[in-house]
């Protein structure tokens, strides 16, 4: 392939996802509306379009056309540049993710991985996306210049940092297990059904990794530092119209950066739960554990009130940080224990 | 195209770095320094070290950095008062860069540096390589590297703490356990 068309190549790849997931954000905020609606025994959105359809659609209109209102005290630079840096990197986390493999209809011998980037650190790349998510919401605060803004982000940054480290510890036992930092190589080592996918022997790390997802992404539970009972909305009270809508876009990318990887990193990835089912496309497989995992969330909101603030440090430093060091160390046994380690045979890729 | 990668990350490293010294506010000069990381994190996938680069990243743009950001937010930093002693410190400040520099040129000439370097083939996993070296080579000094933050670790929260007597804790677990009898009592009113 020449160079302009491998350019081409990656534009091409490039707006395929980035275009899927704007769109699947408008979508997963009018079911949210609607599945909120329904649990709460009420419609919810039901009149823009057939069944509400187009709801998104009138709403993202709404967000273009309002006036975006930068406050006089306002740090003029950062204050525009917050909404980008808090979109920018988890749009850019997508890069690494795989969606599944393909021969293109037959058309390529080898089966390829469905990612911009096929990269070896792929996990560690999508850690680190994450985490800068961060700035978006720091500088937001900072920049606006107002007490409310100012307390939201603290709040959230100490939340985020906080349940960063268990996140990234939950991570370790699935480098263990699978020898890999690869994400296609982890989604391999998990393939032969339900049975083998990491779900089973690391369950522990399956549950503090989703919640400290939540946690990341500042979903219900965990939503402090909006805190609209005391805080207004948080760190982004000054802001208004389309700079508005990227802090919620960039929220809901990460709760499907969450969900994907959840999916792939502990339930096997494009890979179907019976191997009878296999000739349904891995793709379709990824993407329905995703949707259940975008379901939880939403189903989470509809759920649970608002943690307090000193038990939501204590959930991540006191609970998640101690389970996950402990469950680093059983499996590290397990793996060398003699006898068990014919058990953990079963999941392990690499000997 | 790999060199005009590299004098983009290069030039942008030594842009952002002099913005950290020169930016009047504190804020930008931490976005300044986090700007810096970015480009060298590009300047190690380049030299096919992309573990060191992500975890550049990872580590100090989005944990110490972070950190940083933090504190300058909490700091009401007098600029004025930062600036005053610029005259005073420039000698000593200026002959340390200019002695850096000669090391660097001297370095750079004495041949420490490889002129070419081979890429690495895409087989070669550069993780696990730093994972081996560092596991088996230089196992001891990793080891010690270890105990050392440890202890600086302990050392930070010893230094800090303080037990107040008349703050409340909240023992969950004692909240759990709590049953009706506990807390219900009937009382008959006459």
């Amino acid at each position: 392939m020449s160079g302009w068309q491998q350019l081409l190549a990656w534009i091409a790849e490039i707006l395929a996802i980035a275009i899927s997931v704007a769109l699947s954000v408008a979508y997963i905020t009018y079911f949210e509306r609607r599945i909120i609606g329904w649990i709460q025994v009420r419609k919810g959105c039901n009149r823009v379009g057939p069944a509400g359809l187009l709801q998104p659609i009138a709403d993202m209109i709404k967000l273009v056309f309002k006036e975006t209102i930068i406050p006089a005290p306002a740090h003029k630079v950062l204050f525009v540049l917050a909404p980008i840096a808090a979109l920018a990197p988890m749009m850019a986390a997508f890069a690494a993710v795989p969606f599944g493999e393909t021969t293109f209809f037959g058309l390529w011998k080898a089966a390829h991985v469905m990612a911009i980037g096929n990269i070896h650190v792929g996990l560690l790349y999508v850690m680190a996306m994450s985490s800068l998510a961060v700035y978006g919401m720091l500088l937001a605060g900072w920049a606006s210049n107002t007490k409310y803004a100012f307390l939201g982000t603290m709040r959230s940054t100490c939340q985020v940092i906080s349940y960063e480290i268990a996140m990234g510890f939950a991570l370790v036992p699935v480098m263990m297990l699978a020898g890999s930092l690869n994400l296609a190589d982890i989604v391999h080592a998990q393939e032969g059904g339900f049975w083998h996918w990491y779900v089973i022997p690391l369950f522990p790390m399956f549950l503090v990794y989703f919640i400290s997802g939540a946690a990341e992404a500042a979903r219900i539970p965990f939503d402090l530092p909006e805190g609209e009972a005391e805080l207004v909305a948080g760190y982004h009270v000054e802001y208004s119209g389309m700079w508005f809508a990227s802090f919620s876009l960039a929220e809901y990318a990460a709760m499907i950066l969450i969900s994907l990887m959840t999916s792939i990193l502990f339930l096997g990835g494009w890979d179907a739960p019976i191997p009878q089912l296999a000739f349904i496309p891995g793709t379709v497989w990824l993407l329905l554990k995703t949707s259940f995992f975008v379901f939880v969330f939403i189903w989470m909101r509809a759920t649970f009130p608002r943690y307090r603030y000193d038990q939501l440090m204590r959930l991540g430093w006191k609970v998640f940080l101690p389970w996950t060091l402990v469950w680093i160390a059983v499996v590290g046994i397990c793996i060398y224990a003699p006898g068990i380690s014919r058990v953990m045979d079963f999941w392990l890729a690499w000997r | 195209m790999e060199r005009l990668f590299f004098d983009l990350f290069g030039a942008a490293s030594v842009v952002a770095a002099l913005g950290v010294v020169l930016a009047r506010n504190t804020m930008y000069s931490v976005l300044w320094l986090i700007f810096c990381f970015f480009n060298l994190a590009g300047l190690f996938v380049l030299l096919d070290a992309e573990f060191l680069g992500i975890i550049l990243i990872l580590v100090y743009v989005g944990a110490v950095m972070v950190l940083f950001m933090f504190v300058v937010m909490m700091l009401e930093v007098d600029v004025a008062s930062l600036r005053e002693g610029f005259l005073r410190y420039l000698p000593l400040g200026g002959a340390l860069a200019l002695a850096l520099l000669v090391e660097m040129v001297l370095a750079a000439r004495a041949g420490l540096f490889a002129k070419h370097a081979e890429h690495l083939g895409r087989e070669v996993n550069n993780t696990a390589e730093i994972g081996k070296l560092l596991y088996t080579k230089y196992l001891l000094g990793f080891e010690i590297a270890a105990v050392i933050l440890l202890v600086a670790l302990v050392g930070a929260i010893v230094l800090v703490i303080r037990a107040r007597k008349d703050a409340k804790y909240q023992n969950i677990a004692r909240q759990v356990r709590v049953r009706k009898e506990d807390r219900l009592q009937k009382v008959r009113l006459p």
